[in-house]
């Protein structure tokens, strides 16, 4: 059977899942690099553009339009998003400044202005579809793990 | 030197924590522009933190960033405790120095291993390592194997390696169980020959690149330099300098208005009798520096869990509502400091400054000097793209600590 070809992206976030993920790789990566190839992610390799996939692990929120068309790019190329841990399935806590109040909001404008961010902070499913979510900062170990064995049985 | 003129861009330099990217340019034979840029977006935590509860603060702050964030916790506790006047306990104390050993061991092993190995053997991926090379699949069991012990090490004493939640500010809210500490001290004797192989590895690896600075460590509770600085934690900020990129999404700093580093590569250089060939000036040796501390947290490790009974005891009350504190701590890639200000226990202000920021402009520079060297001869862009990444990996910055929010006015 061929291998799944994955990928793992993050946008604005602590990238607490991503590490989370090397260390559940302590356990699996015997197993999992059997099934998967984990062709696009830079905290394993270097990749030269992204192509067509069957998974796109994606961590981490929207925070401008450089990072909208990168997600929407994702999804025309994967047959399936998984939105991982909390910052990608509900924004928060880098979607903090959607809440600020006025005088703080005046201290971050000229970040804001300068490097092109977008007014709100948005979790993943506000601009693309999301097949499967793996909630939690960092994300779910146990329910990453049983959603890995389930895409591979598929 | 050839009379060349280019410019190179790397948009996104691989295996590193967080996004960087690189933009330089060479006119008649000569670096023009280079430009190391942190592009890893703002989350604010330094503006969301005020009006929070200051015991809440070091597991807020530790979404900073995921793979440091125990160290993050850390100084937000010490900055809370020295803000509130509370004393931790020796056994506090010594939890916490096992928190960070946990830390140290997981985080040099993922860098070392998955980041850098790679360069070492040509190869792109640890993952793509061969496993009917004897070397190769030894080193690529070794790996998950080293990794494995130092997360399970930082479960034992934090109850996880990403966002402890057993430190507390004035203490620990759960404590090591004796026969786990058994079995995380089989583990961690277990690994010793691992990275024994892997200081080998690190210790042939001819690479070479130099410059005369100082670099900086935080010792015994004090902020030392390689040129003679020793200064209390509360006066760090009087040495440092903040500087303002305007193609950075961070902020960088300098020391008597100079490049500086700090990291393993630091504190093996001020460390009293080092092991050879440190103290050393090669920027490649950060790695094998970060080789030498994994082994020695190991057995600092082993040394403290075989000799300690821990025992649960309630968390140190705080004796004020109010005042300002710093915490400090040597986290994997160098000096952490955390400042907060608390009123009423509610934080009012807050700064703080990560490795990164410190290392920044000095990493720019050694790529400067990487690019420089090689217009000595005839250029391959290719090749050197890949240079300029070894070269930036060797630092191992941590850009999700780097983006966090810093009070910037442009000009």
């Amino acid at each position: 059977m061929a291998k799944l070809i994955a990928g793992w992206f993050t946008f604005t976030c602590c990238e607490d899942s991503t590490i989370l993920f090397t260390e559940i790789l302590n356990d699996h990566w015997q197993e999992w690099t059997k099934l998967i190839d984990f062709k696009y992610a830079k905290t394993l390799r270097k990749s030269a553009g992204i192509g067509p996939m069957d998974i796109a692990f994606v961590e981490g929120a929207i925070s401008s339009d450089t990072q909208t068309a990168k997600l929407k790019q994702i999804r025309g190329l994967t047959k399936t998003l998984v939105a991982i841990g909390a910052c990608a399935v509900t924004g928060q806590p880098s979607a903090q400044r959607n809440q600020f109040t006025p005088e703080q909001l005046k201290a971050i404008k000229p970040i804001l202005e300068r490097f092109s961010y977008n007014d709100k902070v948005q979790r993943l499913d506000e601009i693309v579809k999301v097949d499967f979510s793996v909630p939690g900062c960092p994300m779910d170990e146990i329910k990453f793990v049983e959603l890995i064995n389930k895409l591979c049985t598929k | 030197m050839h009379q060349v003129d280019f410019d190179l861009s790397l948009d996104e330099i691989s295996k590193i924590e967080g996004a960087a990217a690189l933009d330089f340019s060479v006119k008649d034979g000569r670096v023009t522009k280079c430009r190391f840029k942190i592009t890893e977006y703002k989350r604010f935590y330094t503006q969301a933190i005020k009006g929070k509860a200051a015991v809440a603060a070091p597991t807020l702050l530790a979404r900073i960033c995921g793979t440091c964030s125990n160290a993050h916790i850390l100084a937000a506790i010490k900055a809370v405790e020295n803000a509130l006047q509370i004393i931790p306990s020796p056994q506090t104390l010594t939890l916490r120095r096992l928190v960070n050993h946990g830390l140290i061991i997981r985080d040099h092993a993922l860098h070392l291993y998955l980041f850098v190995l790679p360069d070492l053997f040509n190869k792109d991926s640890l993952l793509d390592f061969d496993e009917s090379n004897q070397e190769q699949h030894q080193l690529l069991h070794d790996a998950f194997q080293v990794k494995d012990a130092g997360n399970q090490l930082s479960i034992l004493t934090g109850g996880r390696s990403v966002h402890a939640p057993f430190p507390m500010v004035g203490g620990f809210i759960k404590f090591p169980n004796p026969a786990a500490a058994v079995k995380v001290i089989n583990l961690l004797q277990a690994i010793r020959p691992a990275v024994e192989r892997l200081i080998k590895v690190f210790t042939v690896w001819t690479k070479t690149q130099a410059q005369t600075i100082p670099y900086l460590a935080y010792m015994d509770g004090r902020i030392r330099s390689t040129d003679g600085l020793d200064i209390a934690e509360t006066q760090y900020r009087s040495h440092l300098q903040k500087k303002q990129l305007d193609y950075s999404q961070a902020s960088a700093y300098t020391y008597k208005e100079g490049f500086y580093m700090t990291g393993a590569l630091a504190r093996l250089n001020l460390m009293p009798n080092p092991p050879a060939p440190f103290p050393s000036r090669n920027v490649y040796h950060n790695n094998l520096a970060q080789a030498v501390e994994i082994l020695q947290a190991i057995d600092g490790s082993i040394a403290i869990l075989a000799k300690t009974k821990f025992a649960p005891e309630p968390l140190v009350k705080p004796t004020v509502i109010s005042g300002e504190g710093i915490g400090v701590v040597e986290a994997p890639r160098g000096i952490l400091y955390h400042h907060l200000v608390i009123k009423n226990n509610v934080v009012t202000d807050a700064e703080i400054l990560v490795p990164t920021g410190q290392n920044q402009l000095n990493i720019e520079n050694d790529i400067k000097i990487l690019v420089e060297t090689h217009l000595q001869s005839e250029v391959d862009k290719i090749k050197l793209a890949h240079e300029i990444e070894v070269l930036v990996r060797a630092y191992d910055p941590c850009m999700s600590c780097a983006a966090h929010f810093l009070k910037i006015n442009w000009k």
